[in-house]
């Protein structure tokens, strides 16, 4: 595989070193270098909320916090958690970085729409720091009405404002995105040849253009509503509370969309490069990210099987949740037709990308079990929820940005890290992750409720082996920041292609120059052309 | 190449200037199309409350001023047609005549402003502005306030929307008159054109849903 980009030109990096170069800067690169910083912040902020929270959960009786703290301490884990990491977490940092790079392209569309974002998200993220030193606030991360524009008394208008702000940051990233992957391919890179990390960050933006809208003009009702003591959602003053309900998953159920098809490209990608063979069914793991993405826009309702909803809404909802278990069941089956008879290798990526498949096949079964109509009025409101959303959200989305992480960290440092120490981190963060999470099944099954930090002393045993895996799962985080952070000075230099890959992305130096390729590439074949059993530049 | 500085990179990221002017009027496009949404809660919101308050929107919607609505309603379309015209002027590359369609059509703009914010202040004398000063009696007080709470909404976020509008097209139009755009380049001009246009046509919904429909 040749390297186009002449060799010695200055990497994105060695452009400038200045703290004022970085902050305004117009690379794609770079921007997803500063995302990539301000998401680990959060990160951090929202799973040191979580530390608190399984670390009160190990004794059933309330003995580390008291129960409004405990509110604050999942409100908080769950809003940072979703806004400020999981939603920017793989479009705005690997997105940001390798659409351009895989396209051909120079850049994103708008580059200064593309920093600008990272403002606006960093303005957003300001007002949840400020809202957590204020005191925090307690609604849980749903900010149902009318608790949160009567009766609650913590902070509400600063956290929806930071909401409000940082849903234009990913607008802005998936409008980017949009007309990037529209108006700025190579020659010869059609839309067939596109690789499937492009396609699933195209579904994703669509759903982040078409549904985040929504979210803002909902939270900001919610603060007028609790500022002026009139509107549309509370009962007592002829609002209607399901209405907000509605609005409110109109939004955050393709939210989960938008954290998961990155998710599915990344895992794409990896799987595709250590099999050694092309993906299977390449259009039609096309059509299933589209149509997750479009399918996903319908399914809302069944958030609210017992919230009074219609039996007859609850009814269609449930039966179009069903419908998107096509689509994804046809991308797992195809990564595991793509691993048949493939040269697989065992490399840190693939080990994420394989923990991927499992834990996201076992949340979306339990998705379906959720997503039918009597076994929700059974399980709704429990741990089995919670456990539920945290093997897509984490087991699925977290595993594949450690994926990518880790596939791309090369590219994106020029560095290769330690092989062993990675695969042990995968092996140790998987093990945690089960070992955390697993057991919330069991106890929502037998009926703990979610959002309570006193339970009955017969759970105890299950959430005394959901805080250890917790442990665990520090440790497979922290691992990589410790490993990663030494091969920045210390690895060796990677090269243009360590994995031997096929990709654009592949074909300029590592770390890139600023304009990613010497000259516009031309793309003359479809997208994965590996060749089972065969080397390829290893 | 890395040595240029950030601001010739921004302008060469493009192939061509095709390329650049297609990539901002489509960027434009989706740009509207969050913009529908980001309305579209509101509509909603509209929409459930009128199903469930039936009796309280047909009363209140006879408190809003038909005639100046109306009025509004013409002066918005004509800055319409001014706009389009600008549009027009911008792309066949008359300089002046550009600028003098946007002045004109800042000026109805701010006409529209001056009228919708006559009318607030009526209301205000009223007592229809929820939350603030309300001191509707009559009737369905509850539903009716819901009305005028939702006309507040949608008719402001409509007027923020304008404002924005006018302060761009000042801005157009001063740019045009120092001859910036030309028939080969005239991008922004259509962006901003595609931009009012959106906002007149949120208007035509407001206009029959608050004036309108409860009339007869």
């Amino acid at each position: 595989m040749t390297t186009i980009a002449a060799e010695g030109a200055p990497s994105y990096i060695s452009a400038g070193y200045t703290l004022r170069s970085w902050l305004t800067t117009r690379d794609h690169k770079r921007i997803a270098l500063l995302y990539g910083v301000s998401i680990l912040f959060f990160f951090l902020v929202a799973a040191a909320a979580a530390a608190m929270i399984r670390l009160e959960l190990l004794t059933p009786a309330g003995d580390l916090v008291d129960d409004d703290t405990y509110n604050k301490l999942f409100t908080v884990h769950g809003v940072v958690m979703v806004w400020f990491f999981l939603i920017p977490s793989i479009p705005s940092t690997f997105g940001n970085f390798l659409i351009p790079l895989m396209i051909g392209a120079k850049d994103v569309a708008f580059p200064r729409l593309n920093l600008a974002s990272w403002y606006i998200y960093t303005l957003g993220g300001l007002f949840v720091v400020v809202t957590l030193i204020a005191g925090g606030v307690d609604t849980g991360w749903t900010f149902y009405t009318p608790y949160t524009t009567m009766f609650s008394n913590s902070h509400v208008i600063l956290a929806v404002t930071g909401v409000f702000i940082v849903g234009f940051s990913s607008i802005f990233t998936g409008l980017n995105f949009i007309v990037t992957v529209h108006q700025m391919r190579a020659p010869g890179m059609t839309w067939f040849r596109l690789p499937l990390f492009v396609w699933a960050h195209y579904a994703t933006s669509l759903v982040m253009v078409l549904a985040t809208p929504v979210l803002a003009m909902t939270l900001a009702l919610i603060a007028i509503e609790r500022l002026l003591g009139v509107g549309i959602f509370d009962p007592a003053l002829g609002g209607d509370p399901l209405l907000f309900q509605h609005l409110f998953w109109f939004y955050s159920h393709p939210a989960v969309y938008i954290m998961i098809l990155p998710a599915m490209g990344v895992v794409s990608e990896v799987i595709t490069c250590f099999s050694r063979k092309p993906v299977f069914g390449y259009q039609f793991m096309v059509y299933s990210l589209l149509a997750i993405a479009a399918v996903g826009f319908m399914v809302w309702g069944h958030h609210m099987f017992v919230s009074g909803q219609s039996m007859y809404a609850g009814m269609v909802f449930s039966l179009l949740s069903f419908l998107v278990a096509i689509p994804s069941a046809i991308k797992v089956f195809n990564w595991t037709a793509t691993l048949y008879k493939g040269s697989v290798r065992f490399d840190a990526p693939m080990l994420y990308a394989l923990g991927f498949i499992g834990l996201f096949m076992m949340g979306g079964i339990t998705g379906i079990w959720l997503a039918a109509l009597a076994a929700d009025v059974h399980l709704t409101d429990t741990y089995f929820v919670v456990a539920h959303f945290h093997y897509i959200m984490v087991g699925g989305a977290v595993m594949a940005f450690f994926s990518a992480l880790h596939f791309w960290w090369p590219k994106v440092t020029g560095r290769l890290y330690p092989d062993g120490w990675a695969r042990a981190g995968a092996i140790v963060m998987f093990v945690g992750f089960n070992l955390t999470f697993f057991p919330q099944y069991i106890a929502g099954y037998l009926g703990m409720p979610r959002r309570y930090h006193v339970y009955p002393p017969e759970f105890q045993v299950l959430n005394v082996l959901s805080s250890g895996g917790a442990v665990v799962l520090g440790v497979g985080y922290l691992l990589p920041l410790l490993y990663l952070w030494w091969s920045l000075r210390r690895g060796r230099l990677a090269g243009a292609n360590p994995w031997g890959a096929t990709g654009l992305e592949w074909q300029t130096p590592s770390p890139p120059p600023t304009y990613n390729f010497a000259s516009a590439p031309r793309v003359e074949g479809p997208p994965y052309a590996y060749q089972a059993g065969g080397t390829d530049g290893r | 190449m890395a040595a240029e500085g950030t601001s010739a990179m921004a302008a060469s990221h493009f192939a061509d200037a095709e390329q650049r002017e297609t990539a901002a009027t489509f960027g434009m496009w989706i740009f509207l199309a969050t913009e529908v949404l980001f309305f579209g809660v509101l509509f909603a919101g509209y929409t459930v409350s009128r199903v469930q308050h039936a009796e309280a929107f047909i009363l209140a919607g006879r408190h809003t001023d038909v005639l100046l609505g109306s009025i509004n309603t013409a002066v918005l379309l004509t800055s319409s047609l001014t706009m389009a015209l600008a549009v027009r002027a911008g792309s066949v590359g008359w300089r002046r005549s550009c600028a003098a369609w946007l002045v004109l059509t800042a000026v109805l703009g701010v006409a529209f402003l001056a009228i919708k914010g006559y009318e607030w202040h009526e209301d205000w004398l009223q007592g229809l502005v929820p939350g603030l000063r309300f001191a509707y009696s009559g009737p369905d007080a509850p539903g009716v306030e819901l009305f005028f709470f939702l006309y507040f909404v949608m008719t402001g976020l409509h007027a923020l929307h304008l404002t924005i509008g006018i302060l761009v097209i000042a801005v157009m139009a001063l740019l045009a008159a120092r001859g910036r755009f030309s028939a080969a380049y005239h991008t922004p001009i259509v962006l901003t054109g595609l931009y009012w246009h959106f906002i007149d046509v949120v208007w035509i919904f407001l206009y029959p849903l608050f004036y309108l429909v409860s009339r007869s």
